[in-house]
């Protein structure tokens, strides 16, 4: 019998083309997904070399980071955001690239829009100039964010040279209680092991509580991955990743849609299989998470307390805590519940797909927001921006007094105009809490989408169980 | 002729764990479609006043730290966003390495592939270090990649680990992509088996 092997490893193994002694691996790419930001300066390589991108039909490209989310898009206020999306239109072109631009009705968050069009596959190797490329592991694939030479390296050769990474299973056993979601699992994940945790390692998430995910929830989990620094988290794919697939525009069709399934089970981490790291994390009890601090490991359930810096013993960890508490504006030991916010963001690729927008406007349904509060909705592509008009999700946004946005990165980055002033506090969805990350001076507190809503409605942080009681 | 001969340097010290890819390089300076320019937007928000005159305080702008080609980092440097932005401002404002207990993932790989080397030493090298720079800030290191040495400003030697294909890429300036394409034939058979 063959040695049992990891998820990862199965797919690992199956697209190394050629491996020399003391070198890394030459793994095959089977999708490079492309974005306005990280782009360019690639495409400036091939031109240099007189290269080709080898296989366009594994490429595609969007624009997201630097657009304007308002209605209408054009013109673009930022010459230099401009300039940049004109430059992804004419590299496409040049290089014969698929490409949702501004024009398309499809376009969006490069990892909202991968999934959602059925590029996303299982057992497939995907990789972005983007960190957050992770996400897509939620269908058990690879995937993983890479630099821009990287970028070059994938368009001309459609390989990367990649040492072989740990393997790190974080199994999550259990049900989540009400008012407690996926975002929850990740944040109390890094909670537990720091920024640096997952660093050399690729994340497998199991147990119950993944396996009763949603896609949309797993990509959210799958999505955080490189905050704690494991540069790809998956999840074994399972009939309820089959039945997201089904019929989506470039998913498997006919003959090739029955047969795919049989493939796509073996996708799975034997039994006896090791891990070079495990963890467990029990779902039962899992309250609604907040971060406090500047990086997403500075998490918290709610109701819990700003940290002491005094009771750290580790120096730089002290000295870490201290600047994060002083750049917050945070006392230690003071509560977060009842903390009056500025802004709140509902999207980014973490947190801006049809089921976050729903959770959303189910707790702002019937209410308003709180006159303190600017609340920014914006959906993670133009696909969900339509689902959810259908729906009328808009209206319950409009009505309560929130913004409703065209798709994008938006806030999440703060390139596009949409930011935080100085000195603001926002209740944010998004993946990141670095220092001036929502905007030069601004300060972060990552949450989940219901966390989000509940506090648009009181202005200010707020356990979403207390909401949902009424 | 060696790319990549040994160097002596003074060293700025930043000691602050988990140095995010927004700190070296806010994203805002990222809507440019070359690699120019950046190194003066190299920590941006740290080094500079709202009115744009540089933080007397901030390490960087210290007269004795000035021309230092080395920087000295807290543990798990370059963590979060991929952008190679980093790398390239780093190498735009005139360092050659990070000395560190740790550095991510995405942005170690992206350094070497820019020549800023990532030393990685232990706690107790690192605290040395730290100790010396105080004794006197204008000490310096030598860094010779080809021993994969360290030489601290007492005269310690460090032997730093570096992978040997990343080693041989940086001396001899081969490039990754050229490497790459000598595939080109067994990447075609690959594609060819899974069709």
């Amino acid at each position: 019998m063959n040695e049992p092997k990891t998820l990862f490893e199965k797919i690992w193994d199956s697209h190394v083309v050629a491996q020399e002694p003391d070198s890394p691996a030459v793994l095959y790419i089977d999708l490079h997904l492309v974005h306005e930001v990280t782009s360019p300066q690639a495409f400036d390589g091939l031109r240099k070399r007189a290269l080709k991108v080898r296989r366009p039909d594994k490429t595609v490209a969007t624009v997201d980071h630097s657009i304007p989310t308002l209605t209408p898009v054009l013109p673009i206020a930022d010459p230099l955001a401009a300039k940049q999306i004109q430059q992804m239109e004419r590299n496409a072109s040049e290089f014969g690239i698929r490409l949702y631009g501004l024009d398309s009705p499809h376009r969006g968050i490069v990892h909202v829009i991968g999934p959602e069009l059925g590029f996303t596959q299982p057992g497939m190797t995907i990789v972005c100039g983007d960190s957050h490329t992770s996400t897509h592991g939620a269908f058990g694939a690879l995937a993983f964010g890479i630099g821009t030479s990287e970028v070059e390296h994938v368009l001309a050769t459609q390989c990367l040279l990649q040492r072989k990474p740990k393997t790190f299973e974080v199994r999550v056993e259990g049900t989540l209680a009400q008012g407690v979601s996926a975002k929850d699992i990740i944040l109390a994940l890094l909670a537990k092991i720091g920024v640096g945790g997952g660093t050399g390692h690729v994340f497998e998430y199991c147990g119950s509580a993944i396996r009763s995910l949603s896609m949309e929830q797993r990509m959210t989990i799958c999505n955080m991955s490189i905050e704690g620094g494991a540069r790809a988290g998956m999840v074994a794919p399972d009939d309820v990743t089959f039945a997201y697939i089904a019929n989506r525009e470039y998913a498997p069709k006919g003959k090739a849609w029955e047969e795919s399934p049989t493939h796509w089970r073996t996708l799975k981490t034997d039994e006896g299989a090791r891990f070079d790291k495990t963890i467990t994390i029990d779902a039962n009890s899992l309250s609604p998470m907040i971060t406090y601090g500047t990086n997403p490991g500075m998490g918290m359930a709610i109701s819990d307390r700003v940290p002491d810096p005094a009771r750290v013993s580790d120096t730089s960890q002290k000295l870490a805590l201290e600047k994060s508490l002083k750049y917050m504006g945070l006392q230690p030991g003071q509560p977060l519940l009842g903390k009056p916010v500025d802004v709140v963001f509902i999207g980014s690729c973490t947190n801006s797909r049809i089921s976050d927008l729903r959770q959303a406007a189910a707790l702002l349904k019937d209410r308003k927001v709180a006159p303190n509060v600017r609340v920014l909705v914006v959906p993670g592509s133009q696909d969900v921006k339509r689902q959810a008009e259908a729906e009328n999700l808009h209206r319950v946004f409009t009505d309560a007094g929130a913004e409703w946005r065209e798709a994008g990165c938006s806030m999440c980055i703060a390139m596009n105009g949409d930011q935080l002033e100085p000195g603001q506090y926002a209740v944010s969805t998004s993946n990141r809490n670095f220092e001036g990350r929502q905007g030069k001076g601004g300060r972060t507190f990552l949450a989940s989408p219901l966390t989000a809503a509940a506090t648009a409605v009181t202005g200010k942080i707020t356990d979403v169980r207390t909401l949902l009681k009424d | 002729m060696s790319h990549f001969p040994p160097y002596t340097s003074r060293v700025v010290p930043l000691l602050i764990n988990d140095v995010d890819t927004d700190q070296i390089i806010p994203a805002r300076f990222l809507k440019v479609t070359d690699k120019l320019g950046l190194g003066q937007n190299l920590f941006a928000d740290w080094r500079y006043n709202a009115d744009g005159s540089p933080k007397s305080d901030f390490m960087l702008n210290k007269p004795e730290h000035a021309g230092a080609e080395v920087l000295l980092a807290g543990d798990n440097f370059g963590c979060g966003s991929s952008r190679e932005h980093a790398p390239w401002a780093l190498r735009g404002f005139g360092f050659r390495a990070v000395i560190s207990t740790s550095f991510a993932d995405i942005f170690r790989s992206n350094a070497l592939k820019n020549g800023l080397l990532s030393v990685t030493v232990d706690v107790a090298v690192h605290h040395e270090l730290c100790v010396l720079l105080e004794e006197n800030p204008k000490a310096t290191v030598t860094i010779d990649l080809a021993s994969q040495s360290l030489a601290l400003p007492n005269g310690k030697q460090i032997i730093f680990p570096v992978d040997n294909f990343s080693k041989t890429c940086l001396l001899n300036g081969v490039d990754e992509l050229g490497y790459l394409m000598q595939f080109t034939d067994r990447i075609f058979e690959f594609e060819t088996l899974r069709r």
